[in-house]
């Protein structure tokens, strides 16, 4: 009988992977429903003896069957989108059943549980220092360290918190990993427990990844006896951004509104319900087992660029031709990812701009795009990796629609804890918005006798305004009180400075606004 | 009303144990309901021993609960950057054309589908690359 794999994944599922599943089925093959290899412009992608077919519809059936479709793709590991990969994290994509525990202890599963539980927490914790893992959310910070502090604090109750809830446009590698191998994720934060002594994890999944929720729950059943001691649930979000951003995050956790918190003090030391908190990144912890396994973290360590260590699973989105998930070391450039293994736009058009990071990272031009991927180098450039999401935009997008979708995003999903977020990013909106205008004229309110404060000149061009917005971002970026509304100014800023004749027609104007430290 | 009192007491039951009972009570509270009005919120401040204004504060702040139930088929739709890029704006008058006052359009910022966008959500069923005529026969069989 002929074993055929299909991908359960989301997107392969939207894609018509189910009724493919079942068209092969009544064919008479056995039908394995593995993870996602990843290569998302070929999906639903159809896996007979590791040769590809995609994206297969339901008519390509029997042809793939008779070997003379003409939609193969040769042999899937061979394939250079996957050839140039290094995957660490996403090793088992493609291949495993996400929910089946056979395959994942087949392909080296609960090996770092079982040596992470020998070696005890203090060791623990020195391996993922060593490897050098920093975590993957977007702040960069070194999970080792994190995972000491908490250690080392005093507590009646300690937790892990996975943060999975990948709010950002342009990403997709949290939703991969935990619908493809949960039970890593599981294995990661298990370890995390034996590390810093706690016996109780949340994950923290957004309600808008339906897929996710079912099978990460679904795995927990299954691996309850083996993590024991250990416990952890899954728990939804409720649509809120801003709940990525861990305080607001744990505020959620407890029932409050997803409210920022100042820090100090720190998770680490009064997290969840005031007791020591590990919050971590999907990414981050999916990256634990491996760590943990012997010889683990020097492997880790070697791949990666300077301080950056490791591999990033790069998520490449938006107007791309070869869209999807590609791992590798540290270090890869723009111009590779993006025209080498992207393969340009989709629409055939020129880039005109590539935004990494997310909604709150900056647009970079293709001049830029010798630029390494690598924590450091991107923000000397004024720029983020963030969660590693590189969305692509053709020549007919519009940067002045793009900042004012950016300050429009962090007005919708502001917490409304501090200031210059809540009201700033309202104001940036208006402000954008008479840049497109040209400028305003004093209103007759101003011009009435009583307002004797009020100017009386003949109102702002679009040169005044474009001051005012480089002002708001400034305040924005120095007195928020997370990145939603500190990093907002990101992509504002980058559109303005890069692409100043999508705002004005007078792009002088732009040059003259802007601070001169910042050009 | 009856009725309405016994589903959120065996919903309040379900999670009351738990370590941050509130947010997977709303949950089961709109997905049962298909809303969280103020009846319910006063009955879960009751139920969990917080003040209604506790239970308001949170029900309000986050998108997903709705003060009034909406029995139309609901559309999702992602506008976030990355379906900008693929072009979803051209579509958002088709859809909400084909929607009328039947369907419940809304924006949706992300659905982690972004490399093969634009997409959308009807209940638990995602939908990709979608153009003119599948956004529009996705409202109209919604």
């Amino acid at each position: 009988m002929t074993l055929v794999r299909i991908s359960d994944d989301a997107l392969a599922r939207a894609g018509g992977a189910d009724k493919l599943a079942a068209a092969f089925e009544k064919k008479g093959c056995e039908v394995h429903r593995t993870s996602s290899w990843g290569m998302h412009w070929l999906e639903p992608l159809v896996d007979v003896d590791g040769e590809g077919f995609g994206p297969a519809t339901l008519d390509d059936v029997d042809a793939i069957l008779d070997g003379t479709s003409d939609k193969s793709i040769g042999v899937i590991e061979d394939h250079p989108f996957i050839a140039t990969q290094t995957r660490i994290t996403f090793k088992r994509a493609g291949k495993t059943r996400p929910l089946s525990l056979e395959d994942y202890e087949a392909t080296g599963g609960w090996a770092g549980l079982k040596r992470a539980r020998q070696i005890g927490p203090e060791k623990i914790v020195e391996e993922v220092k060593h490897s050098g893992l920093r975590g993957r959310g977007g702040a960069g910070f070194p999970t080792g360290i994190k995972w000491d502090t908490v250690m080392k604090a005093e507590g009646p109750q300690k937790y892990i918190v996975c943060n999975a809830d990948e709010g950002d446009s342009g990403t997709f590698a949290d939703r991969m990993a935990m619908e493809g191998d949960p039970f890593a994720l599981i294995e990661g934060m298990t370890i995390a427990g034996e590390a810093v002594g706690a016996n109780q994890g949340y994950i923290y999944l957004r309600s808008e990844y339906p897929d996710a929720i079912r099978k990460l729950t679904a795995a927990l059943e299954l691996c309850a006896d083996i993590i024991a001691p250990f416990r952890c649930e899954v728990r939804v979000g409720a649509g809120a951004y801003v709940c990525g951003e861990e305080t607001s995050l744990l505020n959620s956790l407890e029932g409050k509104r997803g409210e920022v918190r100042a820090k100090p003090p720190l998770p680490a030391l009064e997290g969840f319900l005031g007791r020591p908190t590990v919050v971590n990144n999907v990414l981050s912890l999916q990256a634990v087992p491996h760590i943990l396994t012997e010889g683990g973290a020097d492997e880790y360590k070697d791949a990666g660029l300077g301080r950056s260590r490791g591999t990033m699973p790069i998520q490449l989105a938006g107007n791309i031709k070869h869209g999807g998930l590609y791992e590798v070391g540290f270090g890869v450039t723009l111009d590779e990812l993006v025209n080498k293994v992207g393969g340009g736009t989709a629409s055939g058009r020129p880039v005109k701009a590539v935004q990494v990071g997310g909604p709150l990272g900056a647009y970079i031009h293709p001049d830029q795009f010798d630029i390494k991927f690598d924590y450091e180098e991107y923000t000397n450039a004024e720029a983020l990796i963030g969660h590693g999401g590189v969305t692509v935009f053709d020549d007919s997008t519009d940067m002045l629609e793009m900042a004012r979708f950016a300050m429009e995003f962090c007005s919708v999903e502001s917490c409304g804890k501090c200031t210059p977020c809540r009201i700033g990013a309202v104001r940036g909106v208006e402000i954008i918005d008479r840049i497109q205008a040209g400028g305003r004229k004093r209103d007759r309110i101003e011009l009435a006798p009583q307002m004797h404060n009020a100017p009386k000149d003949k109102g702002r061009d679009a040169g005044d305004e474009i001051g005012l917005l480089t002002d708001l971002c400034e305040t924005m970026k120095f007195g928020s009180l997370c990145a939603l509304g500190g990093f907002t100014p990101y992509p504002v800023m980058s559109a303005l400075r890069q692409w100043p004749e999508d705002f004005t027609r007078n792009p002088e104007l732009v040059e003259q606004a802007l601070p001169e430290t910042a050009s | 009303m009856s009725d309405k009192s016994e589903i959120l007491g065996d919903i309040i039951a379900r999670h009351h144990h738990r370590e941050g009972p509130l947010l997977p009570i709303l949950n089961d509270v709109q997905a049962e309901l298909g809303c969280v009005d103020a009846e319910s919120e006063a009955l879960i401040a009751k139920g969990l021993n917080i003040s209604r204004a506790d239970v308001h504060g949170a029900v309000s702040f986050y998108h997903d609960y709705l003060p009034a139930p909406d029995a139309r088929p609901h559309v999702q739709i992602c506008r976030a950057e990355a379906c900008k890029a693929r072009g979803v704006e051209k579509l958002i008058d088709k859809a909400s054309t084909a929607a009328g006052e039947r369907v419940r359009i809304s924006t949706v910022y992300c659905l982690g589908l972004c490399s093969a966008g634009p997409a959308a959500r009807t209940g638990d069923d995602l939908h990709i690359r979608l153009d003119e005529q599948a956004i529009t026969n996705l409202v109209e069989n919604a």
